[in-house]
């Protein structure tokens, strides 16, 4: 996993709320057998007509934005456990989403491949949304080591939330199975103590 | 102190507590796979040079990318060949049990596992599958994870996690003739909407939960994620016993004995505290209908499509009924549907086709419709065939195909053409879930059956009265039908 302490980038917007990740990359592209190019087919049905062109008003089609930073409506990532969103995403050359909610599986999955899920309140995303709007070249500053993140013309900095553990992980590019796999002894030893075994 | 059952089977898993953060080492029982979420994780632990730290506890089938025709021979479709190849060839490499095309066991992962009892009270289940929460019909803590837990669990037997806050909702009295436990399900959703649960582990509780049958109750858990939910959970009962009892990975003996003794402690304390609770009346739920694109966009099938909506959420509504191409305030009755799926791990069990059969008994699908019916499994469809339902369906019209996801997510050649309607017994109504332009509604096997034969939606609730003086909806008293047929 790749390292992440600080990013600046300008940043896409996508104001739907409830995005699940059937849109995100839709089932009939889950074919592949290892993680890489799924980017291609990153909100494919939204992206591309039927005879596969660019839709001309899709946000990443228009021309007016570009970043590694997708901000995007409340509820983010919801349906179904597919790590291949995340991995989409990411392969789309994004590194942050910023929402004011998130699933559960996306956000777990996300941080798992060095994607972070930036939450915000309802106020600060409907804010970030209208800046970007109205001023595409606008570049954020998400600092992870601070848990800030930063936009110019703003005065306040915005303070994000993320688990202790995950953000080392972020910051060092480690991954959980490094962690469980070193836990070996005191699995077994729980193995052997369990009050009901299956 | 006073324990949820959620806090019982989660303390029993507990192999450390990480100190500082909220997160445990968490054991997994039983780990199920399938061939679109395994073969990176697979490849990572290869890469990494780990071996499967407990592959007896692994089992594995073929389900959302295989044909629901003529099964017996080779898939057509390279790309979903090469990925079903590819399960069956990591099976046999590192030596997992395969349910594999053409095996006897053989279904979706979530009517595989519960119908070999697999699925235990007290367990802990996941899948890299969000509708593992299937499972938690029986007392278990089961829920999807992602590839990278995939290799996890592969590599460990754990994962690391912070506990989820916890939720009960409630659900009282005996449900009106007609409703099922998809209605209840889709009423619950409908009221705490998409995001809802997000961030808790639900548990069902009351009368109306207590008289499903398993079938029913895994209807119920399958949902839970489309409120968001990490997982749902009904208490194990005499209903879970006698189910489970006699099948096949089911303990026996003086070890059913003693498994039933422990899986009795399982369940909430009277005085035990949920984060959150919500309390429903069994008398006011409907049969159900979406109109939206997602599960929570739905309402009872004779009420108008709502106007009410916040401010802040008016564009994706409209976003959304544009898509569906209905209008804010408009009545789905006599809308014309050209498609009905009755599949999926929402509503693919013996029960549910049973239900099917009973009503389309002596009846003909309206000429227009398409009706397809997939078997969740190789024992469904088996069955169904001994039951003589296979013929009952034959004869109205209803084509019943071979076991596998199917149209809930058309990853094979199941697909709803772009723009037509199709009335779904799956769980999610996303734009595209059942072929690119689709467009679905979710409901009831009841529900799916009626529209097949009327071609459009009809007010079920007022062809129940006229129609037939017996019980449809699919609560115990439901087992009736089997003598029927
Ligand atoms: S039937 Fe549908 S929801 Fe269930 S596991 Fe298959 S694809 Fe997922």
């Amino acid at each position: 996993m790749e390292k992440f302490e600080v990013l600046q980038s300008t940043a896409v917007p996508l104001p739907i709320e409830n995005i699940d990740t059937d849109q995100i990359i839709p089932a009939r592209f889950l074919k592949a057998t290892s993680r890489e190019g799924f980017g291609e087919n990153l909100f494919r049905d939204w992206r591309f007509d039927n005879a596969g062109q660019p839709k001309a008003d899709f946000v990443m089609n228009t021309g007016r934005y570009s970043g590694q930073i997708l901000v995007a409506g409340k509820n983010f990532g919801c349906g179904s456990s597919r790590e291949h969103a995340a991995w989409a995403i990411y392969d789309a050359g994004f590194k942050v989403v910023i929402s004011s909610f998130f699933a559960d599986i996306f956000k777990g999955n996300a941080l798992n491949n060095g994607l972070l899920p930036l939450q915000v309140s309802d106020e600060v995303l409907a804010r970030l949304l209208g800046q970007i709007e109205e001023d595409p070249q606008t570049t954020l500053v998400v600092d992870l080591v601070k848990q800030e993140l930063q936009v110019p013309a703003w005065e306040e900095k915005i303070p994000f939330e993320i688990d202790a553990y995950k953000k080392e992980c972020l910051i060092n590019g480690y991954d959980d199975i490094d962690y469980l796999v070193n836990q070996k002894d005191a699995i077994e030893q729980y193995e052997k103590s369990r009050p009901w075994a299956y | 102190m006073a324990k949820t059952l959620l806090d019982k089977i989660w303390a029993a898993h507990v192999v450390k507590s990480i100190p500082g953060g909220g997160l445990d080492v968490f054991y997994i029982d039983r780990h199920l796979i399938h061939e679109v979420t395994s073969p990176q994780a697979f490849d990572e632990i290869e890469h990494r040079g780990l071996p499967l730290f407990r592959k007896e506890q692994i089992v594995a089938t073929a389900d959302h990318n295989v044909p629901t025709k003529n099964q017996h021979l080779p898939i057509e479709e390279p790309l979903s060949r090469f990925q079903v190849d590819k399960l069956t060839e990591n099976c046999a490499k590192h030596n997992i049990e395969l349910y594999g095309l053409g095996h006897e066991n053989q279904g979706i992962v979530h009517v595989m596992g519960p119908e070999l009892g697999l699925t235990q009270p007290g367990m802990t289940i996941v899948c890299g599958d969000s509708h593992t929460s299937t499972h938690g019909a029986f007392g278990a803590i089961a829920f999807g994870i992602g590839t990278s837990q995939v290799a996890q669990v592969m590599a460990s037997q754990t994962l690391l996690l912070s506990k989820p806050k916890s939720m009960r909702i409630t659900v009282e009295g005996e449900v009106k003739n007609g409703v099922t436990a998809k209605d209840i399900i889709l009423y619950v959703i409908s009221k705490l909407g998409t995001g809802g649960a997000t961030g808790y582990f639900v548990e069902y509780a009351g009368s109306a939960f207590r008289a499903l049958s398993m079938e029913g109750r895994m209807t119920v858990c399958n949902m839970s994620i489309e409120m968001g939910a990490r997982g749902g959970m009904i208490a194990p009962d005499q209903t879970t016993f006698e189910y489970l009892k006699g099948r096949p990975f089911a303990p026996q003996g003086e070890r059913w004995e003693q498994a039933v003794d422990y899986w009795s402690t399982l369940y909430t304390d009277e005085d035990a505290t949920f984060d959150k609770e919500f309390f429903f009346d069994a008398q006011d739920i409907a049969p159900m209908i979406t109109f939206g694109t997602n599960p929570g966009m739905g309402m009872a099938i004779n009420e108008v499509i709502p106007t009410d909506v916040p401010a802040s959420e008016v564009a994706s509504y409209n976003k959304s009924l544009n898509y569906m191409g209905f209008q804010p305030g408009e009545s789905l009755l006599g809308k014309e549907i050209q498609y009905v799926f009755i599949g999926s791990c929402t509503n693919s069990r013996i029960e549910d086709l049973r239900q099917v059969a009973k009503f389309v008994q002596g009846k003909r699908k309206a000429p227009h419709v398409e009706a397809i019916i997939v078997p969740g499994s190789k024992h469904v469809e088996k069955q169904a065939i001994e039951e003589g339902i296979d013929k009952v369906l034959a004869e109205a019209g209803f084509e019943l195909r071979e076991p596998g996801c199917s149209a809930c997510l058309a990853m094979n050649e199941d697909k709803i053409p772009a723009g037509a309607y199709c009335v779904s017994t799956s769980n999610r109504n996303f734009e595209g879930r059942q072929g690119p332009g689709s467009r679905t509604l979710l409901a009831s096997p009841l529900v799916a059956a009626i529209t097949a034969v009327e071609g459009k939606i009809v007010d079920i609730t007022q062809y129940l009265n006229e129609s037939s003086g017996s019980r449809l909806g699919m609560t115990k008293q439901y087992e009736e039908a089997e003598q029927l047929l």
